[in-house]
């Protein structure tokens, strides 16, 4: 292990306990702006994870999102069951259904997969109301606790700091390097003896683990829930851009590029509420051709050039 | 017998959609994730013609055609010749391509819901008609014969002319292509406006009996792409079938079930064929 390594794992450490002490200084609006804030950061943490190394273009975080948040919701509503407990079986289910999801279209090319995940929140939202309809009784769900938005944003700090350590962890580890090397060349990664499918099986389903477990915590924060609130296509793809726009490169990447793009997204949604769709397009073209590798990725070019003119 | 005369029906404008996708990405090689924006721009133009000027959509067609084809070779010239440039992998080329079409789907969604924020409502040749014992509607009969007529030209034109020729040859194999004198990216220019105009014209057709809105595009733009995964990537017979097959399962789930679970079942069929012929129905394993 490298120095650097040590680090930047203790910049983050401090960042986290810094970012500890922000339901202190401000409440109400910044309050819940900082919650969302730290919602996509878990998210989009944990998207780089899996996406990062493999480039697999993944848009089922708000399927595992939904599944999160839609079994807390059930759980208390119908069941009378706890929070704690919903909470904790939700990613267990998200987990197997990444699995599964995994098995079936990370052994194809990547195009598969991303196709197979671009409908699934829809499809997932599809079945839920068709179940909900016909067998359940149409009704919303009531996710009701003594949270506040304070302690929202603390169970979601703690998740980003599991995930940011998870993946401090898996970068050094065979897994990563695997990783890698599969997003490099997966041909190459095939001939050196590499069982491809597996890892990137795995990594899938700690992502879907940790966006269910998201879910599922930030559902008391809506109270009422309904299946076309929480399984949102919308949500992935703004998972997508927050990573990308950061750089995907680098697992702190997504930090960089959430909170610039919470605050610029808060300020469209309030402004123009009828061109977000318009705006979230024209933030990915900006990034495909003026930013392929995020900010973080620009950063970093611009201090290699530095450091070449100083060496010359 | 209901399901199967409207499976079929609508299984043809299915296919004219799933011919357009696959000429864009077996020829062009850009996956386009905006294809089902372009068939809803299709369905606006017919909609929004028929209610303010009384043009039939019939008629429509033959102004989107063109329309299109401008304007995705144009899209292909400034927006994806650079990303075919840039790329040094085809998995490069594929998340890049991806990205933006994605982009470029957002951003027409936007545009359309600013212009026409509702449904595409209106009434064409909606009078009954008896087929083969069944009633259904004129105007999804009509739209089942022009879609015909059109993916019979295309086929026709890759088969029998030397263009088409070309075309078939660039989605064979790029490089080689180049090497026997193709003008490769001219050819892929072509393909890409070809596709575009043919999934336009599949949405001012099925317009006349299916009502979209501006953000509908993406379940299309999944329904294409099942389809030509189905059937295998360039192959047009393939994805004839597997139009078919999807037309016949959505409407046999529609009737038989429930409305709402039609993704569901497209979603179904997806995965069978993921896990049991990933090469498409009539293609064969790569070894």
């Amino acid at each position: 292990m490298t120095a650097s390594g040590f680090q930047e794992l203790a910049i983050a450490a401090l960042l986290v306990v810094l970012a500890a002490f922000i339901p202190m200084l401000s409440d109400g609006y910044w309050l819940s702006i900082a919650v969302t804030a730290m919602m996509y950061i878990a998210l989009s943490t944990s998207w780089v994870l899996f996406s990062g190394p493999t480039h697999y273009i993944s848009l089922a975080s708000g399927a595992f999102f939904g599944v999160g948040g839609y079994l807390v919701a059930t759980g208390m509503s119908d069941y009378d069951l706890s929070f704690w407990l919903m909470a904790a079986a939700a990613p267990v289910v998200a987990t197997i259904l990444a699995a599964l999801i995994g098995l079936a279209t990370l052994r194809l090319s990547g195009v598969y997969f991303v196709i197979f995940t671009l409908g699934l929140a829809e499809m997932i939202r599809n079945i839920v109301s068709w179940v909900q309809n016909n067998f359940l009784g149409s009704r919303g769900l009531y996710v009701l606790t003594d949270f506040t938005e304070a302690h929202i944003y603390w169970m979601l700090l703690g998740i980003t700091a599991a995930v940011y350590l998870l993946g401090w962890f898996v970068n050094r580890s065979r897994i990563g390097f695997a990783l890698r090397i599969i997003g490099n060349d997966e041909t190459v990664a095939r001939h050196v003896g590499i069982n491809t499918a597996t890892p990137k099986v795995i990594l899938f389903m700690t992502t879907g683990f940790f966006a269910a477990l998201v879910g599922a915590v930030i559902a008391p924060r809506y109270s009422y829930i309904e299946p076309n609130q929480v399984f949102s296509p919308e949500l992935s793809f703004l998972v997508v851009i927050m990573a990308l726009l950061g750089g995907s490169g680098r697992l702190w990447g997504p930090v960089v590029g959430v909170i610039p793009f919470t605050l610029v997204w808060e300020f469209v949604a309030v402004q123009f509420p009828n061109q977000t769709t318009l705006f979230i397009g024209l933030v990915f073209l900006l990034i495909v051709y003026g930013l392929p590798h995020g900010v973080v990725g620009r950063l970093e070019q611009l201090a290699a050039s530095v450091r070449e003119r100083r060496n010359a | 017998m209901d399901i199967l005369v409207s499976g079929l029906l609508l299984a043809g404008t299915y296919a004219l959609m799933a011919m357009g996708l696959n000429l864009q990405y077996g020829v062009a090689r850009i996956m386009n994730l905006a294809n089902g924006e372009m068939l809803v721009l299709g369905a606006l133009a017919a909609f929004w013609l028929f209610v303010t000027y009384q043009v039939s959509p019939m008629l429509t067609l033959f102004i989107v055609a063109p329309v299109s084809f401008a304007g995705n070779w144009l899209i292909y010239r400034i927006f994806l010749r650079p990303l075919v440039r840039r790329s040094k992998s085809q998995g490069q080329l594929e998340v890049d391509s991806i990205l933006a079409t994605f982009g470029m789907s957002f951003a027409l969604v936007g545009i359309m819901v600013s212009i026409h924020g509702e449904y595409f409502t209106y009434k064409y040749l909606s009078e009954p008609i008896t087929l083969l014992g069944t009633t259904v509607a004129l105007n999804r009969f009509v739209a089942f014969l022009v879609a015909v007529l059109i993916a019979g030209a295309l086929y026709l034109w890759l088969n029998r002319t030397r263009p088409g020729v070309a075309v078939r040859a660039v989605a064979v194999d790029t490089e080689a292509a180049g090497l026997v004198g193709i003008n490769v990216p001219r050819i892929s220019a072509i393909a890409f406006a070809i596709g575009g105009a043919v999934t336009s014209v599949g949405g001012s057709l099925i317009s006349t009996f299916i009502t979209l809105d501006a953000s509908i595009g993406v379940i299309f733009t999944m329904k294409a792409l099942i389809i030509v995964i189905m059937g295998g990537v360039g192959d047009i017979r393939g994805a004839i079938v597997a139009a078919i097959i999807l037309g016949l399962v959505e409407t046999a789930v529609a009737t038989l079930i429930d409305p709402g679970l039609t993704l569901a079942a497209a979603y179904l069929i997806f995965l069978a064929v993921l896990l049991f012929r990933p090469q498409g129905i009539f293609g064969r394993r790569a070894t």
